[in-house]
């Protein structure tokens, strides 16, 4: 037997509700059996609700099952004899970073488990020493908690857990809450843990980059293990998974496309350079290659040039447009723009340094750059909630820090949705709390209701849930209901940072329509801050990349990406289809290097290896 | 405004008075409280020449001393004023109903002087110590009143839960009184009422939060086989060396001398 080994396990919430009703009753779990190997990294799959974060309880035994037995090292967890050795066998770390740490210094929250379990103080010492080594977080042991990034909190979760001396760590979505570099990072040390202490990992995840080195992966759907494998053999099921509402790898989903088209290659391909290795591999690579090469690249180059004049997303960019028609100026403008946190202090962080900027009405732009870029400084500066050091703000040709300047009245023109909005409802129902804006407006009752009904429907919330307490609510729908809060005072510029944190794949799907809808049907300037450069490009004019509190990068999707070897330098990787297409190109293949979406990809591939290559 | 609320000031330096048992200090300030209070004129000379020695030997900068005087400055002009002009005595000066006294002269010094030593006392063991080492020679100190069914772990285990997530609700409230004023909310303006009626945007979403958090970090806690007291060891448990034996028996000396000036020579 393994060391985690369900059989037929079930799990229900129970919810009374009132003395004469009925209790609710939730089928969390149902009919969950698997057997994990010692040694074995295993990742569980599903969107959320799917009842993995009700799995994962189980195996720490924070949940006993209501039906059917869980057994952990061939304890059973429903004997309560048994519960701290099994804690101790099965650690678990969580998703929020900041709350699943106790202590205000390192050392001593890693130390936090090992006092737990009773365990002696040099004995502890030695664990925690050991601990922070495999986690690489020696260097930060005298430190606050408070002071690392979020990469960071979570690889002390983990060495908090690994001081416990577990044989097997079970991480519910421990990335959720990061930007990519902390991603990375996380998995990297969970991998080496894995590797070389043997440790077995079972790793609950939304994104598809930290499973494909699994050793096998779960997927869940309504309580149920659906879909188990390898890797391999589950991505090479790209529509059942997209069924399933989950993400597919973008290489698997440009292989996926390309045998829609027709070319012979392995429906489980996982990594750029196997897709790279299938492509030369196929009989029509060397025609490809040869055939018409110097003829197709001039006809792509004039493609492009075209597409540079006639393209209304390269237009749009740069500061040209606002200042050649003869109308008044709509734009929101930041001029040589620099502000500095704790001035004059040991503290001192330049978080923006010398931007400037023109942001025409009616543009969608996408700001990407990591944690620290100074991206969200940067969008708190276009509402006045952060007042520059040095340069100037406008709006509409106006100084908003200049003396008379209404800023409160600024805000209803330039609505900003912050990072988990959600976080700031407050209201007894929904549609009150959607009144707030423009409530503060001072607009009378009935023109707040008609205005918060119009931009509660904008955003998909279905009209039986305007009286329920947005508490209530799922955490997405709960997001929907703090957009339309900012919606609702009909801004000319949407700001939205990171809108999509922390949400599965099916959700920030939705969350997309919604912008897009938003953006079609009120003619606004949206400005999406976020680190995920595959969902910008889809749908940004213009990016903007910052990085150290400058603005480096400025231009269509296209022509930022071109600068993919830049970007990685910065941590932030540009669409994988990206790199694809410049290796391609560089071998000497007639394809569009600057496509950006596994669709243009497709096409481009396929014009290249089919088409030209038989004519 | 919230910023500006630190909680524990701790100066890291290396000092003998940093690496003295946590345990002792909070004894020795009580001590120097004491005395600060025993004493009545010539003493506070002995009291400010103690505290002198001590910050001196603290390595921290007298600067971040004196800066810890600054939240009663109110309060010291306050009550300066009161017993200046309203002790009852041998008038000096007055004008009209307003009078001097040389014995409100006297207990307005005196009281200013206490309280000045007393702040600095007690910035000297906060400057010295981490909250984590003061929360821990708490827990040592009032263990006898476990007898008394206090739950002393418990109480230790709260106060460095709290160190640990003020500073993360201290920002959390930043970032909510962010999002409600981008959605026009006003903080700053209308009177009291008005105000406190603008704070409910502000708290609500706070205490869920801070529920949210409790949840969590309860069952982070579980998951890390926390079950009480019982049974637990520790990673740094407080151990006096012979330096802070000595500590005491010099403490245990000024105590029995302040005690002595009072009662026999009467400073």
């Amino acid at each position: 037997m393994g060391i985690v080994k369900a059989e037929k396990l079930g799990y229900d919430y129970v919810e009374y509700r009132g003395e004469n009703e009925s209790p609710e009753v939730t089928h969390a779990l149902r009919d969950v059996s698997l057997d994990v190997k010692e040694g074995e990294f295993i990742a569980v799959l599903g969107h959320n609700g799917c009842g993995k974060s009700t799995l994962a309880r189980q195996i720490n035994a924070l949940l006993v099952p209501t039906g059917g037995t869980m057994w952990i090292d061939n304890m059973n967890t429903a004997d309560s004899a048994d519960l701290w050795k099994i804690r101790q066998k099965a650690g678990m770390v969580f998703q929020n970073p900041d709350n699943q740490i106790i202590s205000s210094v390192v050392e001593e929250d890693v130390g936090f488990g090992p006092e737990n379990l009773g365990v002696g103080t040099d004995e502890i010492w030695k664990r925690v020493d050991h601990a922070l080594e495999q986690t690489g977080m020696i260097a930060y042991r005298k430190q606050s908690p408070n002071h690392l990034s979020g990469g960071q909190k979570q690889r002390v979760a983990i060495a908090g857990v690994m001081a416990m001396k577990p044989r097997c760590i079970v991480l519910d979505e421990p990335t959720a809450m990061l930007d990519p570099n902390g991603r990375r990072e996380v998995i990297r040390a969970v991998r080496a843990l894995n590797r070389k202490e043997g440790v077995t990992v079972i790793l609950i995840t939304h994104y598809m980059e930290e499973v494909i080195d699994a050793d096998r992966l779960f997927v869940m759907d309504e309580g149920k293990i659906v879909m188990s494998g390898t890797p391999r053999e589950v991505f090479s099921n790209v529509d059942r998974l997209k069924a399933l509402r989950l993400d597919v790898p973008q290489v698997t989903l440009l292989a996926h496309a390309l045998i829609g088209r027709g070319l012979d290659l392995k429906p489980d391909i996982l990594s750029k350079e196997e897709l790279i290795e299938s492509l030369c591999a196929l009989p029509e690579a060397e025609a490809a290659k040869t055939g018409l090469r110097k003829e197709s690249a001039a006809e792509e180059r004039s493609r492009d040039a075209e597409s540079t004049g006639g393209n209304p997303r390269e237009a749009a960019s740069g500061e040209a447009e606002g200042m050649k028609k003869d109308l008044p100026d709509t734009s929101l403008r930041l001029e040589d723009v620099s502000y500095v946190y704790s001035a004059g202090t040991a503290y001192e962080v330049r978080a923006l340094d010398h931007v400037s900027m023109t942001i025409p009405q009616g543009q969608f732009v996408g700001v990407i750059g990591h944690t620290g870029s100074g991206k969200s400084t940067l969008v708190q500066h276009f509402n006045a909630l952060i007042r520059p050091t040095s340069g100037r703000v406008l709006f509409h040709g106006q100084d908003i820090w200049s003396g008379s300047y209404d800023r409160r009245n600024l805000r209803f023109h330039v609505g900003l949705v912050f990072q988990y909005p959600e976080h700031q409802l407050f209201e007894n129902d929904v549609l009150t709390d959607v009144c707030f804006g423009p409530k503060n407006q001072g607009l009378d009752r009935e023109e707040c209701q008609r205005r918060a009904k119009e931009a509660l429907r904008q955003v998909g919330v279905p009209e039986e849930l305007y009286g329920s307490s947005p508490f209530e609510l799922s955490g997405g729908q709960k997001r929907r209901v703090a957009i339309a809060g900012v919606l609702a005072m009909d801004p000319d510029v949407l700001i939205l940072d990171e809108p999509t944190a922390g949400l599965d794949p099916r959700g920030r799907d939705e969350m997309f329509e919604v912008i897009g809808r938003m953006r079609a049907q009120r003619n606004m300037t949206i400005i999406l801050v976020s680190h995920s450069m595959e969902d910008v490009a889809r749908y940004a004019d213009r990016l903007i990349v910052m990085n150290e509190g400058k603005n480096v990068f400025d231009g269509t999707p296209r022509s930022v990406f071109s600068h993919y070897r830049e970007l990685e330098k910065m941590g932030l990787a540009a669409p994988q289809v990206t790199y694809v297409m410049h290796e391609l190109a560089e071998q000497g293949f007639p394809v569009t290097e600057s496509a950006t979406t596994v669709e243009e990809a497709a096409e481009s591939i396929f014009q290249a290896f089919v088409q030209e290559a038989a004519s | 405004m919230m910023q500006d609320i630190t909680i524990g000031q701790y100066y890291p330096a290396d000092s003998p008075l940093h690496r003295m048992d946590p345990r002792v200090k909070i004894v020795g300030t009580m001590v120097y409280l004491v005395s600060v209070f025993l004493f009545g004129g010539w003493g506070f000379i002995l009291a400010a020449a103690v505290l002198a020695a001590l910050v001196i030997a603290s390595k921290v900068p007298p600067v971040m001393m004196l800066r810890g005087l600054k939240p009663i400055l109110i309060i010291l002009i306050f009550t300066g004023i009161l017993n200046i002009f309203l002790t009852p005595g041998e008038v000096i000066w007055h004008y009209r109903a307003l009078k001097i006294t040389s014995e409100g002269l006297m207990i307005a010094g005196k009281t200013s002087v206490r309280l000045i030593l007393l702040v600095i006392g007690a910035s000297v063991m906060t400057l010295t110590t981490t909250p984590n080492k003061l929360t821990d020679a708490l827990e040592s100190l009032m263990r006898p009143l476990k007898i008394f069914h206090v739950p002393v772990h418990e109480i230790s285990m709260m106060m460095s839960i709290a160190l640990r997530f003020i500073p993360i609700l201290t920002e959390e409230t930043d970032r909510i009184k962010k999002a409600q004023m981008a959605r026009g909310a006003d903080f700053e303006t209308g009177g009291l009422i008005q105000r406190v009626k603008a704070m409910v945007p502000l708290l609500v979403p706070l205490f869920v939060s801070a529920f949210r958090r409790a949840n969590d970090l309860a069952l982070a806690m579980e998951a890390r086989c926390y079950h009480g007291g019982e049974g637990r060891t520790q990673m740094k448990p407080l151990c006096y060396r012979r330096s802070d034996y000595i500590a005491y028996a010099v403490l245990l000396a000024y105590l029995v001398f302040s005690i002595l000036a009072r009662v026999i020579l009467h400073i």
